[in-house]
């Protein structure tokens, strides 16, 4: 039997990842609930999962569905107005909070693309899996992602993105 | 492995958290994980004159006490591997075990109050490990002495076996046994922190 780490070592090896991943998908205010939830459901299963498991994937796809149960929720409590309410500050300890606000106007697909691959850096046969779809689909919707927010956020351009 | 793009990079420093969020949410992982049933074992360290102690608890009790002599990191991996790997740093659930291990050093407690864990020794050596809190506090017993205590008096080896493999050591007072001739014998925290401990008894 391969050793299983002690779950405080996914925590401290996984934790500030899958916090970006958690911001990147549903902004800052709800992310620190969806990662709770995440790693909670995660230590429910921990001792069930397979040995030589990919951990991050695996964590990332448990914040996946954690996110759109928070979406959900969200959008139960909301109340229709007539009124738009002003935009409140946003809060956040990143350094770049117009490259957060490019990304969170991104359709959810190309959003959470984006997210899983380059912030998780999850292969997209692994970002396929999580988001139904084909991989190729996966790199079409990062890529489609990543030239939007190159058009909104133009001085990031100095390179090409990889082609893989 | 893909090669990141300066993009993919400002991104991730976009969403960038501090050590101290991360520590707030680790913190609140671990109560959480308590309320829900799903800590197994709770662990956290205490500064002691005897070095950093490894404090380890399951709903039982405190399962296991370990010298930074014994490393930290691998004592961890082993309860991962013989009794659970849901193990979250959680200081709560050993408040108690941390203040009364701090009444002891100050020299102002002689026993220990904690529901234990034994479950990480088995047979004879549990036996002996039983008979130890009888050796009143400041005194000593001989190898053979616990022998006798344990109904096996040749047992005299077994019982240098089952104090040199105790989980729970300094509330288990494997310390207290030394050789017939009067010297130490050995210690699974080194012989310094047997002979401390000893000090701090006799003074006390």
């Amino acid at each position: 039997m391969t050793a299983k780490q002690p779950f405080e070592n996914i925590v401290e090896t996984h934790g500030a990842t899958v916090l970006r991943v958690c911001r990147a998908v549903l902004g800052s205010a709800d992310a620190d609930d969806a990662w709770s939830e995440t790693f909670l459901s995660a230590m429910k299963v921990y001792p069930q999962l397979p040995a030589g498991a990919n951990v991050e994937a695996w964590l990332v796809t448990i914040a996946h569905r954690k996110a759109i149960d928070v979406t959900r929720a969200a959008k139960r409590r909301a109340i229709p107005t007539d009124t738009i309410p002003e935009k409140p500050a946003q809060q956040r300890d990143g350094p770049d909070p117009d490259l957060a606000d490019a990304l969170a106007q991104l359709p959810n697909k190309q959003k959470q693309a984006v997210a899983y691959h380059y912030l998780a850096d999850l292969a997209y046969a692994d970002v396929a899996v999580i988001l139904g779809g084909t991989p190729d689909a996966a790199r079409r919707a990062a890529a489609d992602g990543i030239a939007a927010l190159r058009r909104t956020y133009p001085h990031a351009t100095s390179r090409r993105a990889d082609q893989r | 492995m893909n090669v990141k793009t300066d993009l993919a990079t400002e991104l991730a420093r976009a969403y960038d958290s501090t050590p101290a969020h991360l520590q707030v949410l680790s913190a609140r992982l671990a109560a959480e994980a308590e309320t829900a049933g799903l800590l197994d074992v709770a662990y956290r360290t205490v500064e002691s004159p005897v070095g950093s102690l490894l404090l380890a608890a399951t709903e039982v009790g405190l399962i296991r006490v370990a010298y930074a002599t014994e490393d930290h990191d691998r004592v961890l991996q082993t309860l991962a591997d013989t009794v659970s790997s849901r193990i979250l740093l959680a200081p709560a659930r050993l408040d108690d075990a941390a203040r009364e291990l701090d009444e002891y050093f100050a020299g102002n407690r002689q026993a220990f109050n904690l529901p234990l864990d034994w479950r990480l020794s088995a047979g004879f050596r549990r036996i002996v490990l039983h008979q130890l809190p009888s050796i009143a506090y400041g005194q000593t017993a001989s190898y053979s002495a616990v022998a006798r205590l344990a109904g096996s008096p040749k047992a005299v080896r077994a019982v240098g076996t089952a104090c040199a493999t105790n989980p729970l050591p300094v509330i288990v007072p494997c310390h207290r046994v030394v050789k017939a001739d009067g010297s130490l014998g050995g210690y699974l925290g080194g012989v310094e922190a047997k002979r401390a401990l000893l000090i701090l008894e006799a003074a006390a």
